[in-house]
Formats: structure tokens, sequence, C-alpha cells
């Protein structure tokens, strides 16, 4: 086929230009909106995501990981001695206050974990090892929030919940949901900084045995173990996905705001096509009179918004990288994977295919006759 | 011998809310396989209707019109498309050549309809600017040509399909007197060293005396014939056939 559509879309620089603009404005701000959900979601159950078990045993009816509540700790020892349980671990995650040198007070959320054991230990140290928060009083952070809670470098001392803290490490890249940071201790400084009683947990975590059924060793756990949950972390993590993004409406909105995107891209591209169609009605018209069936005219006008498809995908996937590499050094992430980058690509073919279905819809009802006319 | 064309009682009504305008009146008309004829007629009197019905662009409100011997009235619209690919080249007023596409790719986007290769297109396209004196324009856009020279490039393309039938609207209206006259005559070569049925609409008195008939409409019917007997070949007359159709 002689190339019609791509010198019909690039004759008329400026409509292109728009054509472009348009597909690049959607893109982006789906990619956009869409990586802040996945940020999102990713930052609402990071720390079940990473906690290496395959149960959490809460409090009945605890709805999200930061509504943990306490229970008495002997329940570990019920929890070892049920059979397929290669590991069990108390975990604290709650919320306390962090008192910065200028007596200014942030929120945080305090993880306490047993150092000695992979289970939910921080990940992407950038500074110090998991080992140095065995000392009295240690704590990591991750290096994001250091202006938010007033640090500058390892060793500094603060105050957590009225006890001594003292910085020895950094992560990278652990974000909360929440405008609360994480801050990873040993258990027992955990339930110093939370005020928990001694013989209290918020969440015993447990591994099962290699070969293990994980259903099979869950419900002999709530045999075995009164008056808990036992969930498993995948279920564990949608819950408290589920209830900040949507119970609370911010899923909900970044969701509406990728929908818009698409919207607008759509209208855009749309208008455009179909203008560009107009421009060229009269050579579509001859083309039919010439004897081309309608399936030749639809090839046309569908190449052209393929190609501006991919050309806008392009465009737009080179601005969504600065943006999202942007957004790396900020509270809110944005997140691109592969998937949702090939996953943009069929989205806005499909965007560019349906608004062009609009010009299909005029090109067929016209008259090869209108050649004859003037 | 089968005309080319073949028109019995041909009829073609235009509706128009609750009446209907008359276009065409129970038209016969015959075309034959290396004729020019001209169809000649005021402004509305339905020439380039006829035109539009013969060249299976517009549907017949009744009688009979057989193109290459297959009858087309009550045809579906959607089987009209390859009857036209098959049988009929174009050549219009305003060339209507694609602007964005050079002279050689105009050509070669009928023979891409066609099914050509896009080798065999090329090379059929070069071959066939050759044959109109446009060798040398196969890179050149629309709007690097002369009006002519766009006419020309226009013929060729109807040409590409190679139809046996070849229908022009007012070919000449948009040219001067001699780039015109050059068109009709290769219209007359189309017809008469290459056996195409050539129909030209035309109000071109210049161009008459290349006509082998001159069929004159009136008011949807045709009002006179003129054969090429009484139109010398090769006479820029004004008066003669003009003053034979009563057209002065």
């Amino acid at each position: 086929m002689p190339p019609l559509a791509q010198r019909n879309l690039f004759h008329d620089k400026v409509r292109l230009t728009v054509t472009l603009t348009g597909i690049v404005f959607s893109v982006v701000l789906i990619v956009v909106q869409l990586g802040l959900f996945i940020g999102f979601t990713t930052a609402t159950s990071g720390l079940i995501d990473h906690s290496g078990a395959d149960l959490w045993i809460t409090s009945k009816n605890v709805p999200y990981v930061e509504q943990g509540v306490a229970f008495s700790e002997r329940k570990l020892n019920q929890v070892r001695a049920v059979p397929g349980v290669a590991d069990a671990q108390k975990i604290i995650a709650h919320w306390t206050q962090w008192k910065r040198h200028d007596g200014g007070e942030e929120s945080v959320q305090i993880v306490g974990m047993n150092v000695d054991d992979p289970l939910e230990r921080p990940w992407n140290l950038v500074e110090g090892r998991v080992e140095d928060l065995k000392s009295p009083d240690a704590v990591f952070l991750d290096e994001l929030y250091k202006q938010k809670l007033g640090v500058t470098r390892v060793g500094e001392v603060f105050e957590i919940g009225g006890y001594r803290a003292r910085v020895v490490g950094f992560t990278r890249g652990i974000r909360s949901f929440t405008t609360s940071p994480y801050v990873f201790t040993s258990f027992k400084n955990a339930q110093d900084f939370t005020k928990l009683r001694e013989d209290q947990t918020l969440f015993i975590l447990v591994r099962v045995a290699p070969g293990a059924d994980v259903q099979q060793v869950r419900r002999d756990l709530l045999g075995h173990v009164k008056d808990v949950d036992v969930l498993t972390s995948a279920e564990f993590s949608h819950m408290t996905t589920f209830y900040w993004m949507f119970t609370t409406g911010a899923g909900v909105a970044v969701l509406i705001a990728a929908g818009l995107g698409l919207v607008v891209g759509f209208v855009v591209v749309a208008q455009t096509i179909y203008a560009t169609t107009m421009d060229h009605i009269r050579e579509f018209g001859t083309l039919k009179a010439m004897g081309a069936p309608n399936s030749y005219v639809y090839k046309v006008i569908m190449k052209q918004a393929a190609i501006s498809a991919l050309i806008g995908y392009v465009l737009g996937m080179i601005v969504s990288v600065f943006v999202v590499q942007a957004s790396q050094k900020g509270g809110a992430a944005i997140l691109m994977p592969a998937p949702m980058a090939v996953g943009m690509f069929f989205l806005t073919l499909a965007m560019c295919v349906g608004a062009a279905l609009v010009s299909i819809n005029k090109v067929t009802r016209i008259d090869p006759a209108m050649v004859f006319k003037g | 011998m089968q005309p080319a064309i073949e028109v019995r009682q041909l009829t073609k009504k235009y509706e128009e809310g609750t009446s209907g305008t008359l276009a065409l009146r129970g038209v016969d008309l015959d075309v034959q396989a290396g004729e020019l004829l001209m169809l000649m007629g005021p402004s509305g009197s339905g020439k380039t209707t006829l035109l539009s019905i013969m060249g299976c662009i517009l549907t017949a409100t009744s009688g009979s019109v057989r193109v290459a011997g297959r009858e087309v009235v009550g045809l579906r619209e959607k089987d009209l498309p390859a009857l036209r690919l098959e049988h009929i080249g174009f050549v219009f007023q305003g060339f209507n050549l694609f602007p964005t596409l050079t002279a050689g790719e105009n050509v070669e986007l009928m023979l891409d309809l066609k099914g050509a290769s896009i080798a065999k297109a090329k090379k059929r396209a070069e071959e066939l600017l050759e044959q109109v004196g446009l060798g040398e324009k196969y890179g050149s856009f629309p709007s690097d040509l002369s009006g002519g020279q766009k006419q020309r490039v226009a013929i060729a393309r109807a040409l590409a399909g190679d139809p046996g039938i070849i229908l022009a609207d007012e070919p000449t209206a948009a040219l001067d007197s001699h780039t015109g006259r050059n068109v009709i005559e290769m219209m007359s070569d189309l017809a008469h060293k290459r056996g195409r049925a050539v129909v030209v609409v035309t109000h071109d008195s210049r161009v008459l005396n290349f006509a082998d008939r001159i069929v004159r409409i009136e008011d949807g019917a045709v009002a006179a014939t003129q054969e090429s007997e009484t139109v010398p070949a090769g006479l820029m007359v004004h008066s003669l056939p003009e003053a034979a159709l009563g057209l002065v």
C-alpha cells in the first residue's frame, strides 16, 4: 500500500503535534496515576510482602497491619508446637512518637523483630548491618525520612516513646503509605517504644516447614491456638492493601484520575483523527469511487491511529520514565513494572484505534458520488 | 458485438422528504468498446447522474444497466466497488489526486487496490506515467504539477486498473484550451487505439470534434444524438455541433 496513512498524518504538522500531545499527556497521566496506585499498594503491604512469613497470626478481626491488637506472647510456644511450623517469631508493628532534636514530634511506625531471625528484617540496607540492631536502643530508618525525622547521620540519638533511640543504619526505598515512617528495631526495644507489656506481642509470623501444606498448617494453628486469626501473607497483604486503597478512598482517587487520563486522551485523539479524516474526506471518497472496499479505507485510518499510538507511546514513556525516576526521591513512589509498561502500549493502541472508530463511522457513510460534485 | 455499457429505460429518482426529483427518465444508451462518446447538456440535466450510474457509483431506481455484460441494477451496494475496480476507470474534473502522494504513488494506489505487488506496481506505474508523457515526474507531488500534468496523472491512474471503460467528468474544465485538447486527444487514443469505451461528460465545445458520438441530455432524457459523420474530426468548430445539438 502506498504510504497514504503516513503522508496524511505527517502532512499537517500542527495537527500531528496536537494529536501526539494528547496521546503523550494521556500516557503520562495514566502512567503516573497507575504508577502511584502500584506504589501505594506496594507501600501499604510492604511490611507483609517482605516479611518472609507464610502465615500471620493476629488477634481476632484485625483489619490491616497497622491495626494490630496485643495478645499474650505465650501463644508463641503453642504455635511452635504445631506440626509443620518451621519457624515462628513475634513481631510488633505499631505507631508511636519520635522526638526530634528541635523538640518537634513525628509519628513513626515501630517494627520490632527478633534480630537473629530472618523473618521481618529490614531490607535494602544502605548503611549499617541488621546485627547492629542487637545493641540496646538501636534503630534503622529509611533515608527518605532523614529530614522529616531530623536525622543526618548514623550514631545520632533521639527519643522514641520517651525512650532513648540511636540510629545505627539506613534503608533505601522502604516507604510507608501513611505519613509515619517505619523505624526498625529489636523486639525488646519495640516493646519499650510502644509501651507494650513485656509478655505481649502484636503478631506472630510463621514459616512452614518445607513440603508442609500451608493451608493444613493454618487449620492446625486455628485448632490449637485460641482467640486468634491465622492469615496467609497474601491474604493479610490483600486485606491491608484493600483497606488503605479502597476503604479510605485513596486508591479510588488515583484510579479515577487514571481513567480521566484515558478519557482525555481518547477525546483528543478522536477529535484530531476525525479532523484529519474530514480534511481528507474527498480523497477517501475518491478511493471508494476507484473501487476500494470500505476495509481498505479503514486500514488507512487505522494505520494513522496505530502510527499515532506508537509515536505517542514512545514519547509518553520517555517523559514517564523521567517522572518515575524523579519520584524515587520523594515520599510517594511512582512504580512502573515491566508488565505495566507493556500494558500501556496496548492501552494506548486501543485508545487510538477506538478513537479512530469515530472517523470510520463517518467514512462508511461517504457517498462516492461526491467525487463528481465540483 | 455486446456494448461495453448498455442502458435501457433507466430512471433515477432522488428522494427528498415526501416528494422526489426525477433525474433520469427512461434513458436508452449503448457505449461500444473503441468509442469516444460525449455527454452534453445543461447543468442539472442528469448527465452526471447518468455517468455515476454507468460507473456503478449510484444505484438506479429502475431500468437496466449492463456493464461489461453484467446487470448492475439491483446489485447490493457492497458489490459495486469490486465491479468498479474491475471494469471502470475514472477521470475527474478536479483531478482528485492524493496530494500527499507523488504522481507515481497515485498510480500505484490503483494497482495496490488491484492486488499488485509493490515491485510490480512501481514498474507499471513508471510505464503508465511514461505513456502519458510524465516519466520524469514519478516523484513529483501534485502540487508541483500543472493542471494538464495532473490530469495526465489521473488518466494514468485510471488506466492502471486496465479497465475496459473510462468515464470522465468534465476532464478539460479546469484546463486551458491547448492542454484540454491534449487531454482529449489522449482520451481519443484510449478509445480508438486501445479499444476502451470512453464516456466524457463535457461542456467544452472545443473538444466535441473528437467525439464519435455526442449525446445531449435534457431534463433527464436523451434529447439528441449526433454521430461522428456530422462532427468532422479535427475541426475546431463551435457552431456546427452546438447548432446541430441546439446548444446555441
